[in-house]
């Protein structure tokens, strides 16, 4: 299939299974380049388990998923962030024993294009590449307000600056494609309106296609055109917040039956 | 220790900057450590003189399992499986080809000194890459087990390792190996020590090889990141066992004789308890825990039969109060500060 | 056929010590998800014991069931209570910590019991008395040992009744809920402690059964005896699938048979390695054992 123009991520009819348990089923999504599409629906509906299949966590048991038309099926995770998708997680993973200047340094490890030879002779090549990651790494640090605790290790700084540095650690990787995965997730009213700010800022600014996952209501729609809802794996509703809103599925999904 | 940091590294950036820098660096290593090896084994008796030869060893085979166990967290306890290999590899190829070899050597001239230690630097190597084939083939489970499962695997592959030696008869089997050549000298110990420090150091400080780091933390972010997790931990593993067969050679060459029991799991607990007590993921702890745990036992000589009571009692001490190991924090040359930095944040918002 | 079936009797009563060592490693492991390293030097001190309390009632010089039944129960009493001491100091401090800690801690007590037994028992071996006096028995020209004949008798007893104190009492159904899901477990109401400390006392009763079983065979003990058998009986536990109860006894009887038909038909130094060249293929084509389930890790 060629690449359709301005589509960036195409999923078609994905669907994975655990035992006898159809985590996510026939899951369809399309999403152009600049969009950024809200994710939602009660606890086990399979949101992290469409983003686990997107990178390559997980291989679905049917379905075809593919970035600027090319597939992504079968590819491990690593050779999928190359590819330009970059995630953050629900539960904060940090690299708990390295500092903040070195959690981003490690999402540059992937444009080090050295070899073995090259880190252990240090030479001119080396010298250059790692003067880039230096540099690139202090932008970042400088751009997400975290180079006053650079050097301080990653897993002291409190919650919101752990899942600002996360969103920052995302991004040195370049993507086009970024899956946020619950990022207000316990965070302040407050600390919720800045991150919906970062959200948009990062977007322009890197010119980046999102994907997010949320369960607080206020964050998907106030920023959010696009959403779609998932309940028991299946994609109950898709639409603008305001249809999202009054979808009586999504109502029942989320209030019970006693609410229909 | 700031000042002698920066002077460190201005002698390193000279020293990396050029080719040039780097020959003078590598010449100025040389010459000091053949200044030593003159001075020590004319100065130091013969007992002192063993034990420090013991250290250096050891330091060789601490740092390069701290790359696995410390730096990747992978958890290896066959590390004296690979220095087996090593060590008889090169014991095979100095006693069966030596001969011919240092013949061929000196019909081009190369005679006396250079030839020998031409000749041994041509056995540390072959020791090594056959341990770093056996690196890869124990590397590759790592790829699928974790922890414990890991950890006896490795352990299973060193016992394995012993018993198909035990079975060789060219290696002398069930008698040992004896009659290797003296070739290892106070000069080659140190060599490889320095060598072994500055390659695991330069890896794991880089960028690129924040990756071994990575594994160790978090795999699953780690892939995220864009890192073949695979690679780096067979990458750990042959790298790791490279170094110990290096180890197992400079070893056999010194002790002239080698015998399968010097390599039991006892050996390899041994070297995981070093890199224990040093911290894991802490250079100079490695060091300072080998040297320590060399001349510790020496010490203790006169109370034989409490030495290991003690020690495996010091394990378990460790564990309980500081399983950060004794050096896991703050260590001068940037070689450690790795593994447990726990301060609170002052300037954090 | 007739030479076949004597190594299949003596595979199978080794098999069988093997069998009972990994019931203790399988059991901790289903419990703690942690490899008992000092397992293996818990069967040695079992044998110790055995000898001390053998020589104490004079067992060896005036054998009798009871006498046997005495040192069997006394061992098995003794290393329960040494298996709850280990519990208690080395890894429930360590409950939170990396499985890696733990770990090292385990190896740590392994190698203290180790020295401390060459310390206390001496280094060299100890001839283990002979309270079961050695008879063979014939049949259709297989030699039967009576030591086999014990061997196998207890070892089956003892698995018989770790079954029904598993499956059939509510200990044993606590015990399974805290394999299953220690927290849960936990937030039922199962003391998880009191449930965990159980299962090393088990683990390490049956263990030193093994040490007893051991010694009337292979009558020379000494300090050190315990580790390879350790490492093979976890072995046992692995190949039967580990935190399994019945594949740990079906994993120890395949592996003492392995063995003993390797060193007889090809060659007794490689037995040593079968072992460990079984665990190998095992992790790498069926990790979770010939009986164990699979499990999904959570991301």
């Amino acid at each position: 299939m060629p690449p359709e123009n301005g589509v960036l991520l195409d999923l078609n009819d994905c669907s994975i299974q655990f035992g006898g348990l159809k985590a996510v089923d026939g899951f369809d999504l399309r999403m152009s380049k600049g969009e950024l599409v809200g994710l939602i629906g009660p606890n086990g509906a399979g949101k992290t388990t469409v983003f686990n299949l997107i990178t390559g966590v997980y291989q679905p048991t049917r379905g075809e998923m593919l970035l600027k038309g090319r597939r992504l099926n079968g590819l491990k995770t690593h050779r999928i962030t190359a590819l330009g998708i970059a995630r953050t997680f629900q539960n904060i993973r940090l690299f708990s024993s390295l500092s903040v200047r070195d959690n981003v340094r490690s999402a540059l490890h992937i444009h080090c294009s050295l070899g073995i030879w090259d880190v252990v002779w240090r030479g001119k090549r080396f010298a250059e590449r790692e003067g880039w990651v230096q540099g690139r790494a202090g932008e970042l640090l400088e751009i997400f307000g975290l180079a006053g605790v650079a050097n301080e290790p990653a897993t002291s700084l409190p919650y919101g600056m752990q899942r600002r540095l996360e969103i920052a650690r995302a991004l040195g990787t370049e993507p086009s494609l970024l899956l946020l995965d619950e990022p207000a997730a316990g965070m302040n009213p407050h600390e919720k309106r800045e991150l919906m700010q970062l959200i948009e800022w990062v977007r322009e600014r890197f010119g980046l296609t999102i994907l997010l996952i949320e369960h607080d209501m206020s964050v998907v729609m106030g920023i959010c055109r696009r959403i779609l809802v998932l309940d028991y794996g299946v994609t109950i509703a898709e639409g603008s917040p305001e249809e999202i809103r009054r979808h009586p599925k999504v109502i029942e999904a989320y209030l019970g039956e006693a609410a229909s | 220790m700031s000042g002698a940091r920066r002077a460190w590294m201005a002698v390193e950036r000279f020293a990396t900057a050029s080719l040039v820098g780097r020959l003078a660096a590598l010449a100025v290593t040389i010459a000091v450590l053949v200044v030593l090896d003159r001075a020590l084994s004319r100065l130091l008796n013969p007992y002192v003189f063993r034990i420090l030869m013991l250290c250096g060893i050891n330091i060789v085979l601490a740092v390069s399992l701290n790359l696995i166990n410390g730096f990747t967290g992978q958890f290896s306890i066959g590390h004296a499986g690979f220095m087996a290999i090593g060590g008889y590899a090169a014991a095979a190829m100095t006693t069966y080809w030596g001969p011919a070899a240092l013949k061929a050597f000196a019909a081009v001239g190369l005679a006396g000194g250079i030839g020998t230690s031409m000749l041994f630097v041509l056995a540390l190597l072959f020791g090594g890459l056959l341990a770093a084939a056996a690196g890869l083939l124990v590397g590759i489970p790592s790829l699928r087990l974790r922890g414990d499962y890991l950890a006896i695997v490795t352990l299973g592959f060193g016992e394995i390792i012993r018993v198909v030696i035990l079975n060789l008869d060219f290696l002398g089997g069930a008698r040992g190996f004896p009659g290797i050549p003296r070739y290892t000298n106070f000069f080659w110990v140190a060599f490889s020590g320095v060598v072994v420090v500055l390659v695991v150091r330069n890896l794991v400080s880089s960028a690129y090889g924040l990756a071994f780091r990575m594994v160790r933390d978090d795999e699953t972010a780690a892939a995220a990141m864009g890192v073949d997790t695979t690679r780096f931990k067979v990458m750990a593993f042959v790298i790791g066992a490279f170094f110990a067969g290096i180890a197992g050679a400079l070893f056999g060459h010194y002790l002239i004789y080698l015998h399968t029991n010097s390599f039991t799991f006892m050996k390899s607990f041994e070297i995981v308890i070093m890199v224990v007590l040093g911290g894991m993921g802490s250079i100079i702890g490695s060091v300072i825990a080998a040297i320590l745990l060399t001349i510790l036992p020496e010490l203790l000589r006169s109370v034989q039969q409490y030495r290991m009571v003690f020690y495996s009692a010091l394990l378990i001490v460790l564990m309980l109060t500081r399983p950060q190991g004794l050096f896991g924090s703050g260590t001068p040359f940037g070689l450690g500060r790795l593994w447990s930095k726990r301060r609170e944040v002052r300037r954090a918002a | 056929m007739q030479e076949f079936a004597q190594q299949l009797l003596n595979g199978l009563s080794w098999g069988s010590i093997y069998a009972l060592i990994a019931l203790g490693y399988t059991m901790v492991y289903g419990v703690l998800r942690f490899i008992n390293f000092a397992h293996g030097d818990v069967y040695m001190v079992g044998a110790f014991l055995a000898y001390y309390i053998a020589h104490a009632v004079g067992a060896g010089s005036h054998p009798s069931v009871a006498a046997a039944a005495l040192v069997l129960l006394g061992s098995m009493v003794g290393c329960a209570i040494l298996g709850v001491i280990i519990e208690r100091a080395a890894y429930r401090p360590l409950r939170r910590q990396p499985r890696l800690t733990v770990l090292i801690t385990a190896i740590g007590v392994s190698l203290l019991l180790e020295n401390a037994g060459q310390l206390v028992f001496g280094a060299d071996p100890k001839f283990f008395p002979q309270f079961i006096p050695g008879r063979n028995l014939s049949v259709g020209g297989v030699v039967v040992t009576s030591h086999q004949i014990v061997i196998l008798g207890v070892s089956l007893l003892l698995m018989a009744g770790l079954h029904t104190f598993v499956m059939k009492t509510k200990t044993g159904m606590a015990l399974r809920a805290v394999s299953f899901h220690r927290e849960a477990a936990s937030l039922m109401g199962i003391p998880t402690d009191r449930i965990i400390s159980i299962t090393f006392a088990v683990g390490s009763a049956l263990a030193a059964a093994a040490g007893v079983l051991v010694g009337l065979s292979n009558p020379k003990i000494d300090p050190l005896m315990g580790l390879l058998p350790g490492l093979k009986a976890f072995v046992a536990a692995v190949l039967g699938g580990i935190g399994n109860i019945p594949g740990a006894m079906i994993g120890g009887l395949i592996l003492g048979v392995a063995e003993v038909l390797v060193s007889g038909y090809i060659s007794s130094t490689l037995r040593d390695a079968i072992a460990f060249g079984i665990l190998i293929v095992i992790l790498l084509t069926r990790p979770t054992g010939l009986l164990g389930r699979g499990q999904v890790e959570k991301v």
